[in-house]
């Protein structure tokens, strides 16, 4: 009764209430120590308001856990509700005094005999939340009993305890066989049963990404679809994400599941019908697309991907992520759904900007008008990124549908009249895109920008200003006295500024060559000599060089013809929207990133791709059903800024031809006389390389010098340690043997013979230069065109004397592998430019991929078996190496010589299987399986690599090392 | 799974928190604590936020944000509905969810976060259930246990836990036996500010409606009930409460179900197709400043469209006024309006429409001293109420029961009510 009295009294936290507040009271005694005396009374209800009083202590977080000893001792009780408080406390505080959570044990064991299946459900619940090791040991066997309990609720619990068992100590569950009886409920007669059984393994599953926990079968997916339709919403879930790994062996079963997984689409939880979702557009792709019922399905899910727009803000949000994946992959199936996208005033702003994506890839001609309009009006709202965005919307509208550009660029030119700041600036970005994409078609508008130069301050739009400026230089009358505007603050603009005025202005010169000189000479001086930015600076001597060389060839490579750029922008890349396709509804799809990329813990990955119909035997026209749509056009992207910065770079830089080595520019060059070419090629091959005396004062300061190597000589050190620990000391690097690849007749009588070896950690360009000529040869640099791997020269030529008539001369170059990066064909070919006081010549020859295979290329086994069974069977390629007389072990000591690993040796039936890893300079892995059969000289070699093209390459290098 | 909860309220105080597997840090939380303060409005906070270990999925409610702890890849959806049902279950058993609301009952809470999730796996979410496992709170029930010594906490196992409908339990008894059917529908729709200049080319932009029929089913026993439509074909984006049989739905177009006990949701619909939208009020609006000058002016009119006779209550205009707008000073034919200076939200209580004398609100509004003609134009909003109708014009045709033998008494209402309805101008 005085609890009674104590309720009615007034509580100075809360007011007066009879309610839980007064939990929250403290004295001024010590709150620990008089609830420890409450705790140990004799009264019950005493007891019970004091455990009350420690579980809302507990839930505003303060500790509690100096009480654990007093609550434990109330756990004895056939009151209920005092059970399950007491558990509560439990679960929380165990961890922290496991010695005294071994008190509770023997109280667990009893409930989970108790007749009540509730209190045996409790009990099973609360062990598994005990995350104390010592514990679980003495929990297994109420465990076993539970998972065969007779109530399916007592099963349904167990099947989760051993998810949170697993979680505390995975090899206990393991061994006692948990993982079996989960299985086997799997096929229980209760659907929630089956339902948590599923939740369980898959957890369990997603810490063990190869152990098959979840092997489905047909007879497996009929008892889960069975299941489906009578279990809980969240037991559907889970179902549902895991059919969703299934892949059905023909079009057949695939329909059927359809079939069954449809009536989920209308279910209340939007969890579930997103669930049904990802299993629909899985399965799609096996069906062939002439089918009826392909058809009808599409038809189907449009309407309750509309619904999930209807929803809370923050299930819109996640719907709308996951919708802009199926508009990229299936646009037909909202492509009349545009106005549901549309954005009203008070949504939340990461729902207008997700709108906003959506409605530029469903933008087509048809709608485009409705579009603009909407676009327009959200360009006049408050929200900056919003209207922001709004604005490039209106431009990339004008990209993607060439019919509408017009109208685009009035609305954008409508939008500039509002003088708005921000506005005015994003639509200039937008517009130089829509001059690249349409050239020569709207530059009336030219005039109308120039008008709001003053307003621009930042960089993106000053940066499109300029290129605007320079790019129709001949069409602006004041093109000069705009551009020397800018000139005034060049050392305060931002590099991306100063680098398209440096281009525009040198444009502007080749176009205007009289009125600009001076002003061209400004800003050549002010990158050259006044920046600290190298970017600046090497451009700033390239075109100096072009200009004062070759203003014909400048003008041809300044004034390029730019490529177009493409319609769709930030589509993403096709395979990565097949995986996420796979995962839609989870937090990958939200992120638009593999699942792999960020989830914590999936330590094994689980690569998951969608199946087409096209294995399936009977479907006639599988070839075109899954894989056509799959393959559809490669989407290019728009650069993004910097991009397009590097682009205008490399359309100044490259040769105009890239798979022939001789620029164009070069037979001039020959006929020129000597001080020019000198010049001339300086500039572009040993800007930082020659310092040959040509460059002259103008160039200022002499070039930093290289770093030696830029493979850290550490590691190598490192290596060698590793080497003479190890004994591999036996088999050293296999170096080919130097061939000639610049004979004397190609190039005026220097003969350049050499190989390449890699030198703990360092990789060399070794060569002969032979002077065959009759004059004396200096002045050597060497430069690589882009090639394959960005193997690049680490380090300047270093051939310090002049090589004299029939003297040849050993050089040995490090190389680096952070050069630029282009595909070559043959994948190892590399085109090299070497030059001297002569002339300049051209070879190609071609490296063995070992010298690329990394010191630290030894891959852990359980990563290799994952990455092995994970890399997709398309990706494998088999060879045969004829005529091979090592032993298997032999031959994996010469293979280590090459940094090509033996992670693990099996021996089946009188044949060795090596199981090898090597790693690549740009981090590729190779896995090999190399079978060696005793008396028989050829070998069976797989390679599997998720870059399938190094395979060729990475054979021929396993031939020439075991044949050599 | 989920991981953990924290409930956070408006100022920032986490005020509880709650944790499935091992103990997280509330620390995680200022992860979340960083994005509030990036975000403009507190509705603006992103739902999902990643952090170096965990990803936070909170939704807003009440103006208490419930934010999850998730660690492994987990539907977001799946967190967001649970999160919903957290939300719903609190209202449920406490009429209100509110922070004070919360920490009176926090042991019940507590209970029910505890029945409601299993190592992050949904227990028992169904409110029925629930009601079983932990009795709701009432005055007078705390009085009576106190006094006895007995507890709000069920001593059996539910009975809806296992069968086939989960939904309902079994031993239901009344006295009178009724059966009411609300359908309520929402129209939300962008109406623009005329396409081409003239008043009366006013265009709707996007159009839909949301519907509900929600149910307060009393009734003994095991009742099958069957609900069919004159027009069921109007439904064609459902989705349902699981009690209800898909496949008769599909076959025959008629609703057939066991219904839970007391209030729940049988379906929600979704009507997209633009002319089968009525839209049952026109605006006619003049918001206009002159350039240089620091007075706008301010004329709004409402009239009735399409009713069908019936007649429109309970209009409430909003409308967001540019930031530059000092005071507004108006007259209203009829009802009351205010103007929160901070906010600059204008508000206009109008009442029932009567479609003789239309209402309007009319008079100038004084911009800051020397500010700017203001960029933006003022979206209005509009809320309002038709009894007696659904504007889809869906309408029941009759409602059976089966498998008991009384009669019971049966009613169905209709409403129409303005969702997300705004004006632009």
């Amino acid at each position: 009764m005085q609890e009674w009295a104590n309720q009615l009294c007034e509580n100075r936290q809360f007011g007066s209430k009879m309610t839980d507040s007064k939990y929250f009271t403290t004295t001024k005694k010590g709150e620990i120590f008089e609830l420890k005396a409450e705790l140990n009374s004799d009264k019950k209800e005493k007891k019970k308001e004091a455990v009350k009083k420690v579980i809302a202590s507990m839930t505003v977080g303060k500790d509690v856990s100096a009480l654990f000893p007093d609550v434990v001792n109330c756990m004895q009780t056939d009151n209920l509700e005092l059970k399950k408080l007491v558990y509560l406390y439990l679960m929380n505080y165990a961890k922290s005094q496991p010695d005294m959570a071994i008190m509770a044990v023997n109280t667990f064991v009893k409930d989970c005999e108790d007749l009540n299946p509730l209190i045996r459900a409790l009990a099973v619940r609360t062990m598994g939340c005990i995350r104390v090791d010592k514990i679980t040991e003495y929990l297994c066997e109420p465990l076993r009993k539970c998972l065969k309990d007779e109530d399916p609720y007592v099963r349904k619990t167990a099947a989760v305890c051993v998810a949170k068992l697993h979680d505390i100590n995975a090899q206990l569950v393991e061994d006692q066989g948990f993982l079996d009886t989960l299985k086997d409920l799997i096929s229980d007669s209760n659907p929630m049963v089956v339902a948590n059984a599923v939740a369980a393994l898959s957890e369990i599953a997603e810490s063990h990404p190869n152990s098959n926990l979840l092997d489905l079968n047909p007879q497996t997916i009929n008892k889960l679809l069975t299941a489906l339709n009578e279990c809980t919403e969240w037991g559907q879930i889970f179902i549902l994400d895991c059919l969703a790994n299934y892949s059905p062996r023909d079009d057949r079963e695939s329909q059927s599941i359809c079939e069954r997984v449809t009536p989920r689409l209308s279910h209340a939880n939007s969890a579930v019908v997103l669930s049904a979702v990802k299993v629909l557009m899985k399965f799609m792709e096996m069906l062939p697309k002439d089918l009826d019922y392909y058809g009808t399905l599409l038809k189907k899910l449009a309407p309750p991907l509309v619904t999930l727009l209807s929803a809370e803000p923050e299930l819109q949000y996640v719907a709308l992520r996951n919708i802009n994946l199926i508009v990229q992959r299936r646009p037909e199936i909202l492509k009349h759904e545009m106005k549901v996208f549309f954005v009203k005033y008070n949504d939340p702003i990461y729902v207008k900007l997700e709108k906003l994506d959506i409605m530029i890839r469903l933008a087509s001609q048809a709608n485009i008008a409705q579009v603009l309009a909407e676009l327009k009006e959200y360009a006049t709202e408050v929200d900056v990124d919003f209207v922001r965005k709004a604005v490039r919307a209106i431009g990339r509208c004008a990209i993607k549908v060439e019919q509408s550009a017009e109208r685009c660029v009035s609305t954008l030119l409508d939008l500039i009249q509002t003088k708005v700041n921000y506005v005015v600036q994003e639509a200039i970005v937008v517009i130089k895109d829509i001059f690249r994409k349409y050239p020569n078609k709207y530059e009336s508008v030219i005039a109308t920008l120039c008008e709001h130069l003053e307003s621009l301050d930042e960089p993106e739009a000053r940066a499109a200003m300029i290129w605007i400026v320079g790019e129709y230089a001949e069409r602006i009358d004041n093109a000069d006295e705009l551009l020397e505007s800018f000139l005034e603050g060049f050392h305060d603009e931002s590099t991306q500024v100063q680098l398209q005025l440096l281009t525009a202005i040198v444009k502007l010169f080749l176009k205007k060559p009289t009125e600009t000189q001076e002003l061209v000479q400004q800003v050549l001086s002010l990158a050259t000599q006044d920046s600290d930015n190298p970017d600046l600076r090497d451009r700033g001597y390239i075109y100096w060089r072009l200009l004062s060389t070759d203003p014909v060839a400048a003008k041809e490579v300044v004034l390029a013809e730019k490529p177009l750029i493409s319609e769709e922008t930030d589509l993403i890349e096709p395979t990565l929207l097949e995986e996420l396709i796979c995962h839609i509804g989870t937090l990958a799809s939200v992120y638009h990133k593999p699942p792999s990329a960020f989830v914590e813990g999936s330590r094994g990955v689980q690569h998951k791709r969608l199946t087409s119909s096209a294995g399936s035997g009977e479907s006639v026209e599988s070839p075109d059903t899954g894989s056509a749509a799959v393959s559809e056009a490669p989407p290019a992207v728009i650069p993004s800024q910097g991009d397009l910065l590097g682009d205008l770079l490399n359309l100044d830089l490259t040769p105009p031809t890239s798979t022939g080595p001789p620029p164009s520019a070069a037979p001039g060059m020959q006929l020129g006389a000597m001080d020019l070419l000198g010049g001339g090629l300086d500039s572009l091959l040993g800007g930082d390389i020659g310092g040959s005396p040509a460059m002259g004062a103008a160039f200022g300061a002499p070039p930093a010098a290289m770093p030696a190597s830029f493979n850290a000589p550490i590691s190598g050190g490192l290596d060698d340690l590793f080497d003479l620990g190890g004994g591999g000391m036996t088999m050293g690097t296999y170096i080919p043997p130097k061939t000639v690849w610049l004979p004397a007749m190609k190039a005026k009588g220097l003969e350049i013979s050499g190989t390449f070896v890699r030198r703990s950690g360092v990789i060399q360009m070794e060569m002969t230069l032979n002077n065959k000529a009759m004059s004396v040869m200096s002045d050597f640099a060497i430069q690589f065109n882009r090639n394959s791997f960005g193997l690049a020269p680490a380090g300047p030529l270093q051939i310090l004397t002049p090589i004299s008539p029939n003297q040849s001369i050993e050089a040995a170059l490090p190389l680096s592998t952070v050069g630029p990066v282009m595909k070559m064909e043959p994948l190892n070919n590399l085109q090299v430019a070497v030059k001297n006081n002569i002339d300049v010549f051209y070879f190609s020859c071609q490296y063995p991929i070992s010298m690329l295979f990394l010191e630290d290329g030894k891959m852990e086994r359980q990563v290799f078996l994952a990455t092995w069974k994970d890399i997709p069977n398309e990706n494998e390629s088999q060879f045969q190496i004829k005529d091979c007389h090592l032993n298997s072990d032999a031959a994996s000591n010469k293979l280590q010589g090459s940094n090509i690993f033996t992670i693990a040796k099996r021996t089946v039936e009188g044949q060795d299987m090596l199981y090898q890893s090597m790693k690549l300079t740009n981090g590729i892995w190779v896995l090999a399986e190399l079978r060696v059969q005793a008396g028989n000289p050829n070998y069976t070699i797989s390679l599997k690599c998720r870059a399938p093209e190094v395979s060729q390459c990475v054979f021929q290098n396993y031939e020439t090392v075991l044949k050599n | 799974m989920i991981h953990s909860l924290f409930l956070i309220n408006s100022s920032g105080d986490i005020f509880l928190e709650k944790h499935w597997k091992s103990v997280v840090s509330r620390s995680v939380c200022d992860y979340f604590f960083e994005a509030q303060e990036r975000a403009t409005e507190p509705e603006n906070v992103p739902p999902v936020i990643p952090t170096p270990h965990h990803y936070l999925i909170s939704v807003l409610r009440h103006r208490i944000y419930f934010v999850a702890v998730i660690q492994s890849e987990v539907p977001p959806l799946f967190v967001i509905e649970f999160l919903h049902r957290v939300v719903d279950t609190f209202q449920d058993y406490f009429g209100v969810c509110t922070e004070a609301a919360i920490k009176d009952n926090v042991v019940v809470v507590y209970e029910l976060l505890e029945e409601m999730l299993d190592n992050g796996f949904p227990l028992a979410t169904e409110s029925n259930i629930l009601k079983e496992l932990i009795k709701p709170p009432t005055i007078l029930r705390t009085m009576v246990n106190t006094i006895t010594g007995s507890t709000n906490v069920g001593e059996q196992l539910p009975t809806g836990q296992l069968s086939v409908v989960p939904w309902r339990r079994t031993g239901v008894k009344y006295t009178n036996n009724e059966a009411y059917f609300d359908v309520v529908e929402e129209i939300d729709a962008i109406i623009d500010k005329s396409g081409y200049g003239s008043e009366q080319t006013r265009s709707t932009i996007t159009a839909e409606i949301q519907g509900v029929i929600d149910a307060c089913v009393k009734l003994t026993g095991m009742p099958d009930l069957t609900l069919s439509f004159m027009n069921p074909r109007l439904l064609d984006d459902v989705s349902f409460h699981p009690c209800v049989r898909f496949k008769r739905w599909e076959a025959e177009r008629i609703l057939s179900f066991i219904p839970p006990d007391g209030n729940f949701r049988l379906l929600s619909y979704h009507v997209s197709s633009q002319n089968l939208v009525a839209i049952p009020v026109y605006v006619k609006h003049n918001i206009s400043f002159r350039e240089g000058s620091s007075q706008g002016r301010f004329d709004l009119t409402l009239g009735p469209k399409q009713t069908m006779g019936k007649s429109v209550e309970a209009v409430l205009v909003s409308s967001q006024l540019p930031r530059g707008v000092l005071t507004a000073n108006l007259n209203p034919s009829q009802g009351t309006y205010t103007f929160d200076p901070v906010t600059k939200m204008l508000t206009w209580d109008v009442g029932k429409i009567n479609p003789q004398k239309l209402p309007s609100l009319k008079g100038t509004m004084s911009l800051q001293a020397g500010a700017s003609k203001p960029d933006e134009n003022p979206s209005i909003n509009i809320q309002l109420k038709i009894q007696q109708m659904a504007i889809s014009g869906l309408k029941v045709n009759r409602l059976d029961m089966y498998g008991e033998k009384y009669k019971p008494f049966k009613g169905i209402k209709y409403m129409t009510k303005a969702g997300k309805f705004q004006v632009r101008t």
